[in-house]
C-alpha cells in the first residue's frame, strides 16, 4: 500500500452523491441486540437491556453515514454487532450480499479481512506489551500473510500512509501521544485494505487539533481507497462535517435518518431538533435559545411503551392526540425522498412549531420541568454560508 | 533537565503529519536511542524502590546459600563432637552462630536449612502459580459452566482448613519429605492465583485491544496467550511472591510442629522446636539464628513483593 | 494589565478579586523537571466571568489547582508567582488559613461528577459539611442549607434528593448537586473545571445554562477551565488561551474568538468543525505540542507556526497589549512592531481573520 495517489476524486465541497447512485455494500435488517438480566437468587432471565432495538439501515459504497446519539442509545453496540463482533439477538446484516449470520466461524474470520473498526480509546485500544509492528501486522498473519517481509512491508507503507515514520515498528505504545496512537490504530485497520471501516468514537478523546489532522487523514483516505465509514460520535459538529448521511439514534432505535444538510437544516423528530439546540455555538455573539428537554434519558432495560422519546418529547403537549404516541411505536417511516423518521406527527415539526412550544412554557432551567428555554433556534447557517 | 540518552521519548514525540501533497511534512521527533519494552521499563521502575532492591539483595544471598550450600558449611553436619554440653556454647569465633545441646554447630545448621526452606517456598510457589494460571486463564476465558465448575472447586478448597490438612497430610503423606511438602502446599495454595488470573482475564476479556484482536481474526488461542496473559501476569507475579514468603512460613511452622520435615533433616522449623528447650537456659543462639533467618527471608521477600507491584502497575508511566 | 504598573507584594485594587502574577508551577519527574504552568498573569473582577481554554497538556488545570493549593508539593513545586484573592497572597498564606479560603471563598466544580462526591454519604450531608465547616453552624442548619441549594440548582423534590446517595443520581443531577456544593457558602469565586466535559450534549446544555443563571444571580465571579471554544463563547466574558504552560492571548470572549491575533488561536478556530463551512476542509495545525522536557528556547508555538519568522525561534514573546489596547494582550512577535525591521522579508501584520477564509496551506484539498 503506497502512498495515495494524486486523487480524482471530487473535491471535499462536492455535494454527496444521492443514496440510490450508490451500490448498497452493507445492509441491516431489523437489528436487534439484547443483553440479558439475570437477577434473583436463581439468576433467573429477568430482563433485557435492550441496547439496540430494532435498526434497518444500508450502507452505499464509499459514503460516510454518521451515527449520532448519546449514552444509552446503542450506536456503539450497533458498530460492534454489525461486524458480529456480538453476535446480534436477531437481524439480519448483509455485507456485500452475504448474510453474516450463515458464515461459519472459519468464513466469518476471513470476511473480517474486509472490514475493520476504530476505537475510540487510543490508549486502551493497543496492547502495551507489544511492538508496533505487531499489533498492525497481527492481522496480516491471521489472514494468511505469513511471509515476514510482505508482513513488514506492508506495515511499513500502512504506517506512512496515516503519517508515521516507518521506522516506527519497532517501539511500543508508551512512546505516543494519543493522536499518533490513533494513527496506530488507523494503520491496523486498512491494513488489511478493507471496504468498511466503523469509526467508533474514533476522534472523541483526542484534542481539537489532533481531531482535525485525525478526520482529514480519514477524508483523504476515503478518496484515495474508497472506504465505507460508518462514523459514530456524539460530537454533532464533527458528524457534520465528516458525513453524507446522519442517523440519529435514541434507546436503541433510529429516530431520524437523512442526507446530513436535510438533518441539520431540516430536522423533523423532536429529539434532533432538542439534540442540534444543544450544541454550543462558538460564535459569542450568537445567544442561542434552546430547548431543554425532561428529566434525563430512561433506562435502556425499561424503555417506555409507545414512542421511546413521549416521556421527554416537547412537542407532545402541542398536539391533538397524545394518547397514540403513548401507546403506539412510530413507524421508521419515509417522510420524503431520503428523509426518513420515526415520529407520528414528523409533518408538525417546524420552526414555527418550536416558537410556540417555547413561548408556553416558563423560562426556568429545572432538571425535571420540560422548559424550552426559548424561542426559534436556527442559528443553524443555511449551506453555503460562511461561518458567522 | 537534560534528559539522558538512554530515554526513550516518554513525552508526546511531534508526529509528522500528512500534508496536503500527501507527502509527509518534516518531522521534528525525537531521536530516542533506544525503545524500551514494558519489562524493561518495570525494572526501571523497580531499581526506584531502594527496598526491594536491598529486599532482592538479601534474597539473592539466601538463594545463593540454598543452592551452595553444602560448599559453605563449615562443619559436616553429621558429625556430633564428643561430649554434649547441656544448652550448647555461645557464639565464638570458631562457632559464630554457637553450638546446640549436642555441640553442632549453628551457623550449619541455620545455611542448610537455608537450601530446604528456600526449595519449598520457591517450588510450592512454582506449583501453586502454574496451576493457578492455567486454572485461571481456562475459567476467565471459556465462561459458563466450565468457570462456574472451577469455581466451585475453587471455593471448595477455600472452605477446607488449611492448616489442618496440612498438618495431616503432612504426617501421613509428607512423612518429612521435602518434596511431599512441595506437592501439598502447592497443590493447596493455587486457588489464590487462580482467583486473581480469573479476575484479571475477565476485565481484559473486555479490553478494547483484545476486541481489536478479534477484529482482525486472530485466533481465540492466540488472543489469551499474547493478548491477555502478559497483561494479566502483574499482578499474579506479585501474589506469587508473597505467596513464596508464606510458604516459607508455613513450613517452619509445621516442622515447629513436628509435623513437618523429619528430625534427620535440618530445617529452620525445626532447628525452633529443637531450640525450645535450650532457651529456659538462657541459650538464646540457637533459637535466634534460624529465627532470624527466617524473618529476613520473608521480610526481603516482602519488599521485593512491594517494588514489583509498583513496577508492574499498569497505570505507572515510564 | 493592571501588574505591569504594580510591584511584587503590592495587593491590586479592591474591584480584581483574582490577580495571578507570573505563576510557576514545575512538576518534578524522575525523566526532568515538567514546567506545567511557565509565566502566567491573569485577572478577574468581582463576579466577571472568564474562561481559560487550552487542549490537554497546556497548563490550565494545573493553574486552577494551584490557585486552590490542591497540589502535592512534592512532586509539585510552586517556584515563583503570587495569587492575590480579595487583598490577600494565597500562596503565602498558612494552611490553615487557606482551608477557610477553600470551599467558602473560593470553590471547585469537578470534571467527573460521580468520583467526586463520596459514595457512602447522602447528599445532604455533603453539601451540609461543608455549610457547618465553614459558617459554624449546626448540623440542621446546614442540612437545610443543602436542601436551599438543591432547589436553586432546579432539582426537583429537594428534600427527598438530599436524602439520596450519588449513586441514585444520573449524571447531569450529580453535577447539579456539585454545583449546589459549591454555592452553598456564597463564594466569591467559582472554579469550574471542565465541568460538561463528561456529560451528554442536551445535558451539557443544562449544566451551562444553570451556571450562567445562577452566576448572574449570584453576583459570584467564575473561572472556568475548558477546551472547548464553543463553551467560552456561550458563558464567559472574557477569555484567556494557554499553550504549553503559558498564556498567549487574552480579550474579550468577542476579541478572542472573532478576531484572534495569535495564531495558536486562529488555527484552533479554524480546526473546530462547526467553524468551517461545509466544503471546506478544516484547517490542521502541523506537528504536536513540544516536549516538557524540551521546551523551545524562544516562542513555544514557533515549530508549528504557519507565521514564524526570525525572532521567534530564539526569543520568547511576552504577554502584552497589541497597538495599546490594554484589554486584550497577545504574546505574538507578530504584534510588536519594533520586532519587524524595514528591509526584512515581508511578515504579516496580522493573521487573517476567520470572515475572510484564507485557507492555510494544510487544508488545501489535494489537487
Amino acid at each position: 500500500m503506497s502512498a495515495p495517489p494524486a486523487s480524482q476524486a471530487p473535491a471535499a465541497g462536492a455535494a454527496p452523491a444521492p443514496r440510490p447512485d450508490r451500490e448498497v455494500l452493507l445492509r441491516i435488517q431489523d437489528l436487534v441486540k439484547y443483553y440479558p438480566i439475570m437477577g434473583g437468587v436463581l439468576r433467573r432471565h429477568v430482563g433485557d437491556v435492550k441496547a439496540v432495538d430494532g435498526v434497518s439501515l444500508d450502507l452505499g459504497k464509499g459514503e460516510v453515514l454518521g451515527l449520532v446519539g448519546e449514552s444509552g442509545c446503542g450506536k456503539t453496540t450497533l458498530g460492534r454487532s454489525v461486524l458480529y463482533l456480538q453476535k446480534p439477538t436477531s437481524g439480519k446484516v448483509v455485507f456485500d450480499g452475504r448474510d453474516m449470520s450463515n458464515l461459519s466461524a472459519r468464513e466469518l474470520r476471513r470476511i473480517r479481512k474486509r472490514m475493520q473498526i476504530i476505537f475510540q480509546d487510543p490508549y486502551g485500544s493497543l496492547n502495551p506489551r507489544m511492538p508496533v509492528l505487531d499489533i498492525i501486522g497481527e492481522g496480516l498473519v491471521a489472514q494468511g500473510i505469513t511471509d515476514s517481509k510482505t508482513r513488514i512491508k506492508k506495515v511499513e507503507d500502512a504506517l506512512e500512509t496515516v503519517g508515521l515514520r516507518r521506522d516506527y515498528t519497532r517501539r511500543y505504545p508508551h512512546e505516543f501521544s494519543g493522536g499518533q496512537r490513533q494513527r496506530i490504530g488507523i494503520a491496523r485497520a486498512l491494513v488489511l485494505e478493507p471496504d468498511f471501516i466503523v469509526c467508533d468514537e474514533a476522534v472523541s478523546a483526542l484534542d481539537v487539533s489532533i481531531q482535525s489532522q485525525i478526520l482529514n487523514l480519514l477524508l483523504d483516505l476515503r478518496e484515495a481507497f474508497g472506504f465505507t465509514y460508518l462514523f459514530i460520535a456524539h460530537n454533532l459538529s464533527v458528524i457534520e462535517y465528516i458525513s453524507d448521511r446522519v442517523g440519529v439514534m435514541y434507546l436503541g432505535k433510529l429516530v431520524e435518518l437523512a442526507d446530513t444538510t436535510e438533518t441539520f437544516n431540516n430536522p423533523r423528530h423532536p429529539y434532533t431538533v432538542a439534540l442540534l439546540s444543544a450544541i454550543p455555538d462558538p460564535d459569542p455573539r450568537v445567544h442561542k435559545k434552546r430547548l431543554v428537554l425532561k428529566g434525563d434519558v430512561p433506562s435502556p432495560a425499561a424503555p417506555p411503551s409507545g414512542c421511546r422519546f413521549h416521556t421527554r418529547c416537547w412537542l407532545r403537549e402541542q398536539l391533538g392526540n397524545p394518547e397514540n404516541c403513548s401507546t403506539e411505536d412510530p413507524p421508521f417511516r419515509e417522510l420524503s425522498t431520503g428523509h426518513r423518521v420515526a415520529c407520528h406527527y414528523a409533518e408538525q415539526v417546524s420552526s414555527e412549531r418550536v416558537s410556540s412550544a417555547a413561548a408556553k412554557a416558563p423560562a426556568v432551567v429545572s432538571a425535571d420541568v420540560g422548559d424550552v428555554a426559548e424561542i426559534p433556534f436556527p442559528s443553524l447557517q443555511p449551506p453555503g454560508a460562511p461561518p458567522a | 533537565m537534560a534528559t539522558s540518552p538512554k530515554l526513550a521519548s516518554t513525552g508526546p514525540a511531534a508526529a509528522p503529519a500528512v500534508d496536503a501533497s500527501g507527502a509527509i511534512a518534516t518531522a521534528d521527533v525525537e531521536v530516542a536511542l533506544e525503545s524500551l519494552s514494558q519489562w524493561q521499563l518495570a525494572w526501571r521502575r523497580f531499581k526506584r524502590h531502594k527496598m526491594a532492591l536491598l529486599g532482592l539483595g538479601i534474597f539473592g544471598v539466601m538463594v545463593a546459600i540454598a543452592i551452595l550450600g553444602p560448599i559453605l558449611v563449615p562443619y559436616n553436619p553429621l558429625d556430633i563432637p564428643g561430649s554434649p554440653i547441656p544448652g550448647g556454647t555461645g557464639p565464638a569465633l570458631n562457632h559464630p552462630f554457637g553450638t546446640d545441646n549436642n555441640g553442632r554447630d549453628v551457623l550449619t545448621m541455620v545455611l542448610n536449612g537455608a537450601r530446604i526452606s528456600v526449595a519449598i517456598g520457591f517450588f510450592s510457589m512454582s506449583i501453586a502459580g502454574l496451576t493457578g494460571v492455567i486454572v485461571g486463564a481456562v475459567s476467565g476465558f471459556a465462561g459458563g459452566i466450565v468457570d462456574n465448575l472451577l469455581m466451585r472447586l475453587v471455593d471448595v478448597l477455600f472452605a477446607i482448613p488449611f492448616l489442618f490438612v496440612i498438618l495431616v497430610a503432612a504426617r501421613f503423606f509428607g512423612q518429612g519429605s521435602v518434596v511431599a511438602l512441595i506437592l501439598i502446599f502447592g497443590l493447596l495454595s493455587w486457588p489464590l492465583i487462580a482467583r486473581l488470573v480469573r479476575a484479571s482475564f475477565l476485565s481484559l476479556r473486555e479490553a478494547d485491544f483484545v476486541e481489536a484482536a478479534r477484529a482482525v481474526g486472530v485466533s481465540n488461542v492466540r488472543i489469551t496467550f499474547r493478548h491477555i496473559l502478559p497483561n494479566a501476569l502483574g499482578p499474579v507475579i506479585v501474589a506469587m511472591t508473597l505467596l513464596m514468603a508464606s510458604n516459607i512460613v508455613l513450613e517452619a511452622f509445621v516442622s515447629y510442629l513436628g509435623f513437618g520435615i523429619s528430625e534427620d533433616q535440618t530445617s529452620w522449623g525445626n532447628a525452633l522446636s529443637n531450640a525450645q528447650t535450650a532457651l529456659i537456659f538462657g541459650n538464646w543462639w540457637w533459637a535466634f539464628f534460624p529465627g532470624m533467618a527466617i524473618a529476613l527471608t520473608v521480610l526481603s521477600i516482602n519488599f521485593i513483593g512491594d517494588g514489583l507491584r509498583d513496577a508492574l502497575d499498569p497505570r505507572a508511566r515510564a | 494589565m493592571s501588574d505591569a504598573v504594580l510591584g511584587p507584594g503590592v495587593p491590586p485594587p479592591p474591584d480584581v478579586l483574582l490577580e495571578v502574577r507570573d505563576l510557576r508551577t514545575y512538576f518534578h519527574v524522575m525523566d526532568g523537571t515538567v514546567p506545567a504552568v511557565d509565566g502566567v498573569s491573569f485577572s478577574i473582577k468581582r463576579g466577571e466571568t472568564m474562561g481559560l481554554v487550552g487542549e490537554s497538556g497546556c497548563g490550565k488545570s494545573v493553574t486552577s489547582l494551584t490557585i486552590m493549593r490542591l497540589l502535592d508539593i512534592p512532586p509539585a513545586e510552586i517556584a515563583s508567582g503570587e495569587i492575590w484573592f480579595d487583598g490577600r497572597d494565597l500562596l503565602r498564606l498558612p494552611e490553615s488559613e487557606m482551608r477557610e479560603v477553600r470551599g467558602n471563598d473560593i470553590t471547585m466544580i469537578f470534571q467527573e461528577p460521580m468520583t467526586s462526591l463520596n459514595p457512602v454519604f447522602t447528599i445532604g450531608d455533603q453539601i451540609g459539611e461543608a455549610v457547618q465547616q465553614h459558617r459554624h453552624v449546626s448540623k440542621k442548619a446546614g442540612w437545610d442549607r443543602a436542601v436551599e441549594m438543591l432547589r436553586l440548582v432546579g432539582i426537583p423534590g429537594p428534600e427527598r434528593r438530599a436524602k439520596q446517595y450519588p449513586h441514585e443520581m444520573s449524571g447531569g443531577m450529580r453535577q447539579r448537586v456539585m454545583i449546589a456544593m459549591a454555592l452553598a457558602c456564597d463564594p466569591k469565586l467559582v472554579v469550574a473545571d471542565e465541568p460538561t466535559t463528561a456529560l451528554d450534549v442536551t445535558i451539557q446544555a443544562q449544566i451551562l445554562e444553570l451556571i450562567k443563571a445562577l452566576q448572574q444571580e449570584t453576583g459570584a465571579a467564575l473561572l472556568l477551565i475548558t477546551h472547548d471554544l464553543a463553551v467560552v463563547a456561550e458563558t464567559v466574558q472574557q477569555a484567556a488561551v494557554m499553550y504549553a504552560g503559558k498564556i498567549v492571548e487574552t480579550g474579550s470572549v468577542e476579541d478572542v474568538i472573532l478576531r484572534p491575533k495569535h495564531p495558536y488561536t486562529e488555527g484552533l478556530l479554524r480546526s473546530i468543525p462547526s467553524h468551517v463551512a461545509r466544503g471546506q476542509r478544516l484547517n490542521v495545525i502541523k506537528g504536536t505540542v513540544p516536549n516538557p522536557f524540551r521546551m523551545p528556547v524562544g516562542c513555544r508555538f514557533e515549530p508549528r507556526c504557519p507565521y514564524a519568522f526570525e525572532p521567534c525561534h530564539d526569543h520568547e514573546p511576552p504577554l502584552q497589549a497589541p497597538s495599546g489596547d490594554q484589554s486584550q494582550g497577545v504574546a505574538c512577535w507578530l504584534h510588536v512592531p519594533e520586532a519587524q525591521r524595514p528591509g526584512r522579508a515581508v511578515a504579516p501584520a496580522s493573521p487573517p481573520a476567520p470572515s475572510q477564509p484564507v485557507v492555510p496551506v494544510e487544508s488545501v484539498s489535494r489537487q
